[in-house]
């Protein structure tokens, strides 16, 4: 490798502006004649609107315009859809319920949007959004799961009786009775995955601009994945035809899910535009973000797994309940199906598996990926049970996982996925290793002198990234293909540009896309410019999440540098009189291999453009673009160890040690790695000890503040030792899996399983907070 | 309306807003100075963070009005003539930021933390002492190591530098 | 936030001026509760009178063992005050512990007890230190001022000028944090001078802060953390919400209590 080639730490080239003020986020764009929107919202989670009357409104100083949702319907604005079909095991579609970007019969939850108001200034905005009056005809309200699910519970929408959207099945139900049946030992338990706000740090915001001379429309949008919704926009919200809208997502303050969907207030900023022909910026507070960005997890389950006398794995039952919320927002149908039940199978050899999934409609924030999306569900559901059973059967939690994992690739789980690279036996020796789990006992003992209770866990977790290929996402119901596409451009000088459909909002991309070019021509990463967040720029890309852009993006990006390099190739073997097959690129110049024959590589550049001395009919520039479809998902997997001290006084965690051996395949700017790890970590964390979610019976979001939903912070949370082992990944041109997310999906189950141990009471629900910590102690007393 | 008359980043500038205006909207529209975010609405999340007087506060909850007559830092003016802030090149060396929102915010609170702390820190003072900045993305781990790393490099005269 | 209308104040009799001519004003220190409180929507004072600017209310006056604090004092200025450090740690300790920095460096002690907040820091310390509070019209026992949530024994447009304060013998002060929000869940006072001891609960109480006569009792007879191993906290009356039920506060006030008197105990006289 080069210095800033494949596997370097090379620090990012896109920190500059951002440590320095100079970064250009959606809320930063000023256009001229810009207005301000406020989103009229329902106060309450469930009700009949009876009337909307805006006059008083209208009048206020500075208003430019008060439009609802029957102006938009008329216009012929379309509904938000769910973009991936699930059908229910009796072979129904599923039940979507229609969800109108401002509502105009009835609202389904807090902060459903009724109307916007558009002004000169923000606070005028507001100031008249309060004078809008709704009347409302208040329903029953339904916030959990299982109530949504009983026999008269209020309907939410008329299209889902009972509020069940699908009743899923998974795995083969027969054969895994059968084998329960010869079970020497079941160990069964209900397990709650607790609802999060993803909060990321950058509320969501929208920035709309009809240009009434080219009939055009431009979108700012805090968004991971410009294309997907231009295309969205276009293709079923007839919003605008796609070559008369442009997409861009400058930069972008976080994602981890949440920025994925197209929500309600983009569609009617542009359509608002259009209507009052000034730009109509909408920045949300975080008030809002809490109520109305999509929230993740909210499951239910019960689930049993059964072992031979051996302690060999013979079957895993596994029965969820999924809260989508009010609507079914772009993805949420596939989060609790392919994203979750797929993963049962964690890092063991298990003959038969059997999951139902069934998710319903409750009046809560719609529901829908958050960084892991499924997996750190499944991970939880298999690493508790796994923990929970080693106790009742009384043997090393570690040697009960390393009995039954899968120790030869490629492995076809019972559960659709085909395994193919791994070494989990690597992972866990790494890990405990480095946490020196053997010397855990010692620790214990020393802890109890002073008063403290202290435990230790693991989770053996895998995941599924690179989300995937389109012919198998396709069959399994996705409404697209989940591809990638890369464009390189070398200047005539030499420089380089590539263009992705990846997005970067945090990641990195400048940085490790660049090292690709870098480690492929020998050029400085200095001059080679990433190109991505614009629709206008880059033609068709699927966007960020799923751990998917190292995996698919760069592999994109690889076969473009494949072309390229090819074409390369061929003017130097033309320009050096030599054979094709005898030229390298090395180190900035193109060579005839064993030779002092060369030609620097600005110059094979140059001569692609000036075409005075090509080989015959070859057409001038140096320009080649990609699509890559991978071949199948890939498995980063590992083992987390947590270790924490306990204050039975006030129930207080203290996380003493946490350790990540990962295994990411290739790593290419291992600083990056680290930095996506101790992220997720610090989610997944979040979500074991600090990050409830509280509705009330009313459906109000007590939790809407960060007076009220914990945040982790820096004092919460330990330094992190994170280390890795590779297995290449062979489903990819890189042997890379992806990292983004496996800190999140890890870590929950690893505190969970620390905390109960130190406790001694396996009974304790996420967030392991001080109180239930301590209620959980008075309890085992 | 109210009048504000500040020094930010060095320079006089007057201005009017309404007396509503806080200062981080008063910094980021009137001055152009979008360095300075809003994460959230109740003084918690610190991505507003400025130097008042020399001091940290968050100027999501401090009327421009409030400020007026003051001597406002934003990141925009942290580093010096035209160079890195230490802090600054120690946040881009140990990767302590991702997403970038929080990192100005970060970076004032920081450099605020490092000077009233002129004989050095230790790793759980810094923790304690970014209770008013959450970060979603690098879990603080890098956070922390830069700025223990540039309160050593800026030594004693971290003081006088920040 | 709704329309307002600033105005600084350069001295108190200016501001009570202010404040009489305001429809419906409200006094401006450190703005740390006011400011997010209108930017909710959830308060619309007409006027803001604002108080940080005046000279006469800024600092730290001692005198012997008598402590006056003015009015507009920063919790940053309190916290790092050496001579007040001196003579009661205790107040210094927990000013530095209030919030977070940027908090520190703008709230002010009168905008603390002026608020009121039930889960605020400084009415514990001033009901165990029997402090005074005094305004531009007179001064006020702690037990006489602070009534209930939010509520205090101030006339709406009197103003506090400083709070005065005898150091104790010996003092501390512990809390336990709620988790997201920062602010006391239960925090408590212990004070000693003399025979005398007086311990304030914050953050717990229904009605703000109280006093735990019970803890004072034993204390009284025997100043060691082990003297309220019997304690009992009677939940009732105590505060329960998402982050701690009343059954929970009630254990959390007795930790930190036998805590606050740890501490002491640890400390060099």
């Amino acid at each position: 490798m080069g210095v800033e080639g494949i596997g370097a730490r090379v620090l990012r080239k896109e920190d500059k502006r951002f440590i320095t003020g100079k970064g250009k986020y959606t809320d930063d764009m000023v256009v001229p004649g810009m207005k301000h929107a406020t989103f009229v919202r329902s106060p309450h989670a469930h009700a009949r609107i009876t009337g909307i009357d805006v006059d008083a409104a209208k009048a206020m100083s500075g208003v430019v315009a008060v439009l609802t949702g029957s102006e938009l319907k008329a216009d012929g604005i379309g509904n938000l859809i769910c973009g991936w079909m699930i059908h229910s095991k009796d072979g129904t579609p599923m039940k979507m319920g229609a969800w109108s970007p401002l509502a105009t019969d009835k609202v389904r939850y807090v902060g459903d949007a009724v109307a916007i108001v558009i002004a000169d200034t923000k606070g005028e905005a507001r100031d008249a959004a309060e004078a809008v009056e709704v009347s409302y005809e208040e329903l029953p309200v339904v916030v959990n799961a299982l109530d949504a699910m009983q026999q008269g519970a209020p309907e939410i929408h008329a299209e889902a009786p009972d509020n069940l959207i699908f009743d899923w099945d998974l795995g083969d139900e027969a054969a895994t009775n059968a084998a329960f049946a010869k079970a020497a030992h079941v160990t069964s338990m209900d397990i709650v995955n607790n609802r999060l706000v993803p909060n990321a740090m950058e509320p969501r915001a929208t920035l709309g601009v009809y240009d009434s001379g080219e009939d055009h429309y431009t979108c700012w949008t805090t968004s991971q994945n410009p294309h997907v919704a231009r295309l969205v926009m276009s293709a079923f919200y007839n919003v605008a035809p796609e070559n008369k809208l442009r997409v861009i997502a400058p930069d972008v303050g976080g994602g981890f899910g949440s920025k994925i969907y197209i929500y309600p207030e983009e569609i009617t900023c542009l359509w608002a535009s259009r209507k009052t022909g000034v730009p109509v910026k909408w920045v949300a507070d975080r008030t809002e973000s809490f109520l109305t960005d999509a929230h993740g997890r909210d499951h239910v389950t019960h689930a049993e797994i059964a072992f031979d006398s051996d302690h060999r794995i013979l079957g895993l039952k596994v029965a969820t309940i999924a809260n989508l919320g009010a609507y079914m927002s772009l993805f949420s149908s596939c989060v609790p199906t392919y994203l979750y039940a797929t993963l049962l199978s964690g890092q063991y050899a298990i003959p038969a598996i059997h999951a139902n999934v069934k998710t319903v409609y409750t009046n809560t924030a719609p529901v829908d990926a958050y960084r892991g999306a499924g997996r750190p569900e499944a991970t939880y559901v298999l690493e508790r049970i796994m923990e929970t059973a080693a106790r009742e059967l009384k043997i090393s939690p570690a040697e009960l996982r390393r009995k039954n994992f899968v120790k030869s690739f490629p492995h076809q789980t019972p559960v659709i996925m085909c395994y193919d690279a791994g070494d989990f036996d690597a992972t866990l020796d790494a890990a405990m290793n480095a946490a020196d789990y053997a010397g855990f006992e010692n620790r214990r003992q020393e802890a109890a002198k002073r008063g403290k209770l202290r435990g230790i866990g693991m989770s053996c977790y895998i995941e599924a990234c690179g989300l995937a290929p389109s012919s198998a996402v396709g069959s399994l119901g996705a409404g697209v293909g989940l591809w990638e596409s890369a464009e390189v451009r070398v200047n005539a000088v030499g420089t380089i540009e590539i263009l992705t459909g990846s997005h970067s909002h945090g990641q990195g991309h400048e940085t490790t896309f660049a090292q690709l070019a870098a480690e492929r021509f020998g050029v400085p990463i200095d001059s080679v410019s990433i190109v991505h967040g614009d629709t206008d720029k880059v033609q068709m890309g699927m966007g960020t999440y799923g751990s998917r852009s190292g995996a698919v993006g760069m592999s994109a990006i690889a076969k473009a540098l494949d072309k390229v390099e090819a074409k390369a190739k061929k003017i130097a073997a033309h320009l050096l009189e030599a054979d094709e097959a005898d030229i390298e690129i090395k180190n900035g110049d193109v060579r005839v291999a064993g030779t002092d024959k060369s030609v620097p590589w600005f110059q094979v550049a140059l001569a692609a453009y000036t075409a005075h001395n090509l080989p015959s009919g070859m057409e001038p520039g140096l320009k080649e673009g990609a699509f890559y479809d991978p071949s199948n998902f890939t498995f980063p997997g590992g083992c987390h160890i947590c270790e924490v001290e306990i204050d039975p006084e006030t129930g207080t965690t203290e996380i003493v040690q946490f350790v990540a051996a990962d295994d990411f395949g290739n790593i290419i700017n291992p600083m990056i790695v680290e930095g996506q790890v101790h992220g997720g970590l610090a989610q997944g964390i979040g979500q074991a000890l600090l990050e409830a979610t509280h509705y009330d019976a009313s459906g109000q979001l007590l939790t809407a503040s960060y007076m009220d939903y914990t945040m982790p912070r820096a004092v919460d949370l330990p330094s992190f030792t994170v280390t890795n082992t590779v297995t290449a990944c062979p489903s990819n041109p890189l042997g890379v899996k992806g990292c983004g997310e496996a800190g999140a999906i890890g870590s929950p189950p690893a505190v969970i399983n620390a905390v109960t141990d130190a406790i001694s009471n396996n009974n304790l629900a996420m967030p392991a907070t001080p109180q239930n910590v301590w209620a959980a102690l008075q309890a085992a007393k | 309306m109210a009048k504000v008359e500040l020094v930010v980043n060095g320079r006089a500038v007057k201005g009017e807003a309404e007396d509503r205006t806080l200062l981080v909207h008063f910094l980021r529209e009137n001055l152009g100075l979008t360095g300075t975010h809003v994460g959230c609405d109740t003084s918690q999340c610190g991505t507003c963070i400025v130097h008042v007087d020399g001091r940290a506060v968050k100027s999501c909850t401090m009327l421009a009005a409030q400020a007026s007559g003051s001597t406002v830092t934003t990141i925009e003016g942290l580093g010096l003539n035209g160079e890195l802030h230490p802090l600054q090149a120690a946040f881009r060396e140990h990767h302590a930021l991702q997403c970038g929102f929080c990192t100005p915010g970060m970076l004032m609170s920081s450099a605020d933390l490092i000077r009233r702390h002129p004989d050095g820190l230790d790793e759980a003072t810094v923790r304690l002492e970014l209770e008013g900045n959450i970060c979603r993305c690098t879990g603080y781990h890098n956070i922390v190591k830069a700025v223990l790393d540039a309160s050593e490099k800026m030594g004693k005269g971290a003081e006088k530098a920040a | 936030m709704y329309e307002t209308q600033y105005h600084r104040a350069t001295s108190v009799e200016g501001a009570a001026r202010q404040m009489g001519e305001a429809e419906d004003g409200k006094y401006l220190a450190g703005g740390m509760t006011l400011i997010p409180t209108m930017k909710q929507r959830l308060a619309s004072p007409s006027d803001l009178v604002d108080l940080r600017r005046i000279e006469a209310l800024k600092g730290v006056k001692i005198t012997g063992r008598t402590v006056r604090i003015g009015a507009v004092t920063s919790h940053y200025d309190v916290s790092t005050n050496v001579e007040l450090a001196k003579i009661c740690p205790a107040i210094t300790s927990l000013a530095g512990h209030i919030g977070d920095p940027q908090v520190r460096n703008m709230g002010t002690i009168g905008g603390s007890i002026a608020n009121n907040d039930p889960a605020a820091d400084y009415p514990s310390a001033l009901l165990a230190l029997d402090a005074t509070i005094v305004t531009n019209r007179r001064s006020i026992a702690a037990a006489d001022y602070f009534i209930g949530l939010f509520e205090t024994a101030l006339e709406p447009d009197e103003i506090i000028t400083a709070v005065e304060f005898t150091a104790p013998d010996r003092a501390a002060y512990k809390k336990f944090p709620n988790p997201a929000s920062l602010y006391a869940m239960a925090g408590v006072f212990v004070a000693k001078s003399g025979d005398t001891v007086r311990v304030a609960v914050t953050g717990a109480g229904e009605n703000g802060v109280f006093r735990l006569e019970d803890a004072e009792t034993a204390l009284a007879a025997d100043f060691h953390a082990s003297a309220l191993d019997n304690l009992t906290v009677d939940p009732n009356g105590l505060l329960s919400d998402l982050h701690a039920s009343a059954e929970y506060r009630a254990n959390l006030v007795k930790v930190m209590a036998k805590r606050a008197v740890a501490e002491i105990a640890s400390r060099p006289m």
